[in-house]
């Protein structure tokens, strides 16, 4: 395989903090792949690496965006193709319900996805992660939660 | 006989094979009832049903597991008796539910609101109960406030006025559903834009003095002692007096009432520096309607939404990536 690919690295500039979410024995195995065939990645997302998609508490999620997270991606096996046969068809519900609190929140749905990649599709984990991390880019860095601005006179008083 | 009076009687012929009977009581102000235990005969007097008794009487019911309880309820009441009993919480044939049907409860910041030139809510003397209106007597004057402006919002969007499930009721059974849900309230904060929208919370959310009131009046909110909020190892929230903290576990209980939560508004009510967390709640209640076509607290031997799944989902639409 070659390792020129023809997609290039989503953003040369400034890196974005990316939470990846990966399940063992498919995405976790593609991404893997992809690495064995040198194909070329963004470097923005980190990899969290757990047994099945269907570990994946919704609150993952939300733990990780409102700690800073730019976006976070879910990958696991393909619908019918879970190691432990449904784990991942509990995710997609899960996972489909809570993107739906995302606008409520003010953050847009956009910074999170959740897809499924095999352990031999190296290429098509490339693609994803690509995708992904130039969707972040356009959409730039997540804003941050400020504790009680309106009391920022008190804390330049306090420091000064 | 007034509808109070019918439930009384009830009460009072089922107060014998029961622990004890779940109502309302005289609060700590006229404008205010509190959930009242009836054990004997002479505590059903006091009994009050209608506009004040806007608490959730099936938040006590985990408690009681393992005992025989009576309870009276609202139809939102009902909602939750019914979630706590297809979740196996509670057991059926442990709770002797009696219904009657609801003409809407007040909301007590939008009545002191509509006092306050007046003067305090809490020194309201007299309060009465018109067809379409309240009569309060306050700092000698007499004050009528039309019922539609100081009743809950949950109760102008209530399908389900009498109860979804009940052993005995009293009065008509309402038939046709008054109310449609039009998601009124999230339209709302929907049309700003996503980063006003998260400015909003900021700014809420930094008012939470973190009391966990809003957990505690949940009827569904069963964990008790082993709250995530409240555990050290996997630490889910930091001691911090930060809103994103306070915002995370808002999140955390919008997210294990997903496809749980009635509506029943219990949340909200308990919060003493009104933050409408019940939003949250209900964006993943729409979201898990529009999905799974389920609403929680209608039918007791209804799968849980989160709990099943399909081979192939109808309106889950996968990634084209």
């Amino acid at each position: 395989m070659s390792s020129v690919t023809g997609e290039k690295p989503a953003s040369a500039a400034q890196e974005l903090r990316l939470v990846g979410f990966l399940c063992n024995w498919c995405s976790y195995g593609g991404a893997d792949t992809a690495g064995v065939g040198r194909f070329i990645q963004p470097t923005d997302l980190r990899i969290v690496r757990l047994p099945c998609s269907g570990r994946v508490n919704p609150l993952f999620i939300a733990k990780a965006l409102l700690q800073g997270a730019d976006g976070v991606l879910v990958s696991g096996c393909h619908p019918r193709d879970c190691h432990y046969a449904e784990g991942n068809f509990y995710a997609r519900r899960r996972l489909e319900v809570f993107r739906h609190l995302l606008p409520t929140l003010g953050i847009d749905p956009r910074r999170f996805e959740y897809t499924w990649v095999s352990a031999s599709e190296g290429q098509r984990w490339q693609h994803v992660v690509s995708r992904f991390t130039e969707q972040i880019h356009s959409l730039g860095p997540a804003p941050r939660l400020q504790d009680a601005p309106e009391l920022d006179w008190l804390r330049a008083e306090a420091v000064a | 006989m007034s509808t109070q009076e019918e439930l009384k009687q009830i009460i009072l012929k089922v107060l014998p094979e029961v622990e004890c009977v779940i109502g309302w009581g005289p609060g700590p102000d006229p404008l205010r009832a509190s959930p009242c235990f009836m054990r004997a005969a002479p505590d059903v007097d006091s009994f009050v049903a209608g506009p004040l008794a806007a608490a959730n009487t099936a938040l006590f019911l985990p408690e009681y597991k393992g005992k025989k309880v009576a309870l009276v309820v609202k139809g939102c009441d009902s909602r939750s008796v019914v979630q706590l009993i297809s979740e196996n919480l509670i057991k059926r044939d442990e709770v002797i539910i009696i219904g009657f049907p609801c003409a809407g409860v007040l909301d007590e910041n939008k009545v002191a609101a509509r006092l306050a030139p007046y003067g305090e809510a809490g020194e309201v003397g007299q309060v009465q109960f018109g067809a379409s209106e309240l009569k309060v007597s306050l700092a000698g004057q007499e004050l009528s406030l039309p019922l539609a402006d100081v009743l809950a919002d949950k109760c102008g969007r209530c399908k389900y006025p009498g109860a979804v499930l009940s052993d005995h009721f009293v009065g008509d059974a309402p038939t046709a559903p008054p109310h449609q849900d039009d998601f009124k309230d999230l339209a709302e904060l929907e049309n700003m834009p996503l980063e006003e929208r998260f400015r909003f919370w900021e700014k809420e959310m930094s008012r939470c003095i973190r009391c966990y009131a809003c957990r505690n009046a949940c009827p569904l909110c069963v964990c008790r002692d082993h709250c995530v909020a409240s555990s050290r190892e996997p630490r889910w929230l930091s001691q911090s007096d930060g809103v994103r903290d306070k915002l995370m576990f808002q999140v955390v209980h919008a997210v294990h009432l997903a496809g749980r939560c009635t509506g029943c508004g219990e949340c909200q009510r308990a919060c003493p520096v009104h933050i409408p967390v019940l939003l949250l709640k209900r964006a993943l209640g729409r979201a898990v309607g529009q999905l799974f076509g389920h609403a929680a607290g209608l039918d007791a031997n209804a799968a849980p939404p989160l709990l099943t799944f399909q081979m192939e989902e109808n309106n889950i639409k996968e990634r084209e990536w």
